[in-house]
């Protein structure tokens, strides 16, 4: 293997650490500072703020009706896409990538043509019937669940490729139903991927921002999420609420990838 | 730990592999069935409406809308900044990943955590993050708020994980023994590097280079409060279509949006043919 003369090693080592340390290391520490500057007062002030706990529950159940759906339609979407053979496999796998590279914007203005009670194309009937979609929670679980939707599939599709499927024909021929297969072969095997995916979808649904400001009005007291808040916070001149905020939504946001570095076996280094 | 996030694996899925039943049983249909009705709802119909909405005014409305000085400064903008850090990134990426795999050092973990923050931190809270030392009242007593630099900026701190998860994982699989064999046969360092390191570490740069120019070119969250949105100098091409929507214009919103929506599936159809490279490598 190649090594590096010890002067050119130390330069590249020390390049691509302060390059870290300046872009995310000291504005994360700037960030601690900022927020405790008045000891806990932010915190106090911000979260005696009936808007701001509102828009925390609001983030949580929004979060997590997204992470439910985008569960389900991972775990079952991947098997597919491993398991069998259909036709337009390869189109459907390519779309369900595509919300990585797409802007929230242009989520959020997908929902909107859609499912807008004034101009949509099927919002008015829908409306008609009772069912209130943008502006609303089902519209922000649906942004939430379009922008996360790949996260679960590629967490789950790889590992479903190398374990292969003898063992799962092997509990077939000895007479498992489908569920039987499923239940005690395919998920106990995919489950760390699973929770990977889980707590990525997490963090992502917690702080999705531009979809959501669209397809939920920003309402304050009512679809407003903490996200959007941080931003009201911050242009209302309420910079110690907006960083009291924010510094909870990191600490979330840490909190998930501890807790899948954590979980996820250390790739043996060559 | 973002690796299998930001790799290219479902991609590969749409090969044919011995082993794989080439039929679906009435439940796995049933199951597709549902799953693609939900998708349809989701994904599929409301991208057609897109299309469809830029093509109410034609050909002509959409020319409109992207002469309009204003969306041709942010278009313009967008893309050089994003063509920018994207360059960045395969610099400073690549550099961090071959430290991430071949270097040694205490808090190389640390360095290994906090790479992937950006992809998990609020995109609202970055731009928070980032005005803390490079806005007003900095440590540094550099304050670059409301201006181009911020924009780089902010899609440097967005985009920093996709070259170095991209990269880390073919480094680190990358065979040792034939640079030992290069080596052995006198070839210097930096031939070793080039002629065999390089090579098949270069699919996988312009893999992440592609995921990060799609980010690039349509980041919003972190540009609100960082650049100040100003018209013909810091306005992203996502903010425009925003300003649009909440103009109630419409068509344009969704011609400037049927573009971004070209520039993402181009970057899906280009990482499944660089996805096929690095297979056929593999």
């Amino acid at each position: 293997m190649v090594e590096l003369s010890t002067p050119v090693k130390w330069i590249v080592r020390l390049l691509a650490l302060a390059y870290v340390f300046f872009l995310v290391g000291w504005p994360m520490i700037t960030l601690a500072q900022r927020t405790f500057a008045d000891g806990w007062s932010s915190f106090t002030v911000a979260f005696s703020d009936p808007d701001v706990t509102h828009a925390l529950l609001v983030t949580v159940e929004i979060s997590a009706w997204a992470v439910v759906i985008n569960t389900l339609f991972g775990v079952g979407m991947a098997l597919l896409l491993v398991r069998y053979e259909f036709p337009g496999k390869r189109v459907l796998s390519a779309f369900i990538d595509l919300p990585m590279s797409m802007s929230p914007v242009v989520i959020g203005l997908a929902l909107m043509l859609v499912y807008s009670g004034r101009y949509g194309w099927f919002g008015p009937t829908l409306e008609a019937h009772g069912l209130v979609v943008i502006f609303n929670s089902p519209g922000m679980i649906m942004a939430t669940c379009f922008v996360a939707l790949p996260l679960v599939v590629r967490e789950v599709v790889p590992v479903l490729e190398e374990i292969g499927d003898d063992q799962e024909q092997a509990a077939r021929s000895l007479g498992a139903n489908a569920v039987q297969v499923l239940r005690r072969i395919t998920l106990p095997a995919i489950k760390w991927a699973v929770v990977y995916g889980v707590v990525l979808s997490l963090a992502r649904s917690l702080g999705e921002f531009g979809a959501l400001k669209i397809v939920s009005g920003n309402l304050t007291g009512q679809t407003q999420t903490a996200p959007l808040v941080v931003e009201q916070k911050y242009n209302n001149f309420a910079q110690g609420e907006a960083y009291a905020l924010s510094f909870v939504l990191v600490l979330i946001s840490v909190l998930c990838i501890l807790v899948v570095s954590l979980l996820r076996p250390q790739e043996p280094r060559p | 730990m973002t690796a299998a996030v930001l790799g290219q694996d479902t991609r590969a899925v749409g090969r044919g592999r011995p082993g794989v039943r080439s039929t679906l049983t009435p439940g796995a249909g049933l199951g597709l069935g549902i799953a693609m009705v939900w998708f349809s709802l989701l994904v599929m119909i409301p991208l057609a409406a897109i299309v469809a909405t830029a093509g109410d005014e034609g050909w002509h409305g959409y020319v409109d809308t992207l002469t309009n000085p204003q969306t041709w400064a942010a278009i313009k903008l967008t893309v050089g900044q994003s063509l920018l850090v994207t360059g960045v990134n395969v610099v400073m990426g690549t550099m961090i990943a071959w430290v991430l795999v071949r270097d040694r050092f205490w808090g190389k973990r640390l360095l290994d955590l906090v790479i992937d923050i950006p992809f998990a931190m609020p995109t609202i809270v970055a731009g928070l993050v980032l005005l803390g030392l490079y806005g007003p009242g900095s440590p540094l007593g550099i304050n670059v708020s409301n201006t181009r630099t911020s924009v780089t900026l902010a899609l440097a701190f967005v985009t920093l994980p996709f070259i170095v998860r991209t990269v880390q994982p073919v480094l680190a699989e990358l065979e040792g023994d034939v640079e030992e064999a290069a080596a052995s046969l006198g070839a210097r360092r930096l031939t070793i590097l080039r002629r065999i390191v390089l090579p098949a570490i270069v699919p996988a740069i312009a893999a992440g280079a592609a995921l990060s120019f799609a980010r690039a070119i349509s980041e919003y969250g972190s540009l609100v409060l960082l650049s100040g949105s100003l018209p013909f100098k810091t306005e992203a091409v996502s903010v425009r279509v925003l300003s649009f929507i909440e103009g109630g214009d419409r068509t344009s919103a969704a011609s400037l949006a049927t573009i971004m929506l070209g520039v993402a599936l181009a970057v899906i159809v280009a990482l499944d043919v660089l996805q096929r490279r690095v297979a056929r490598r593999g």
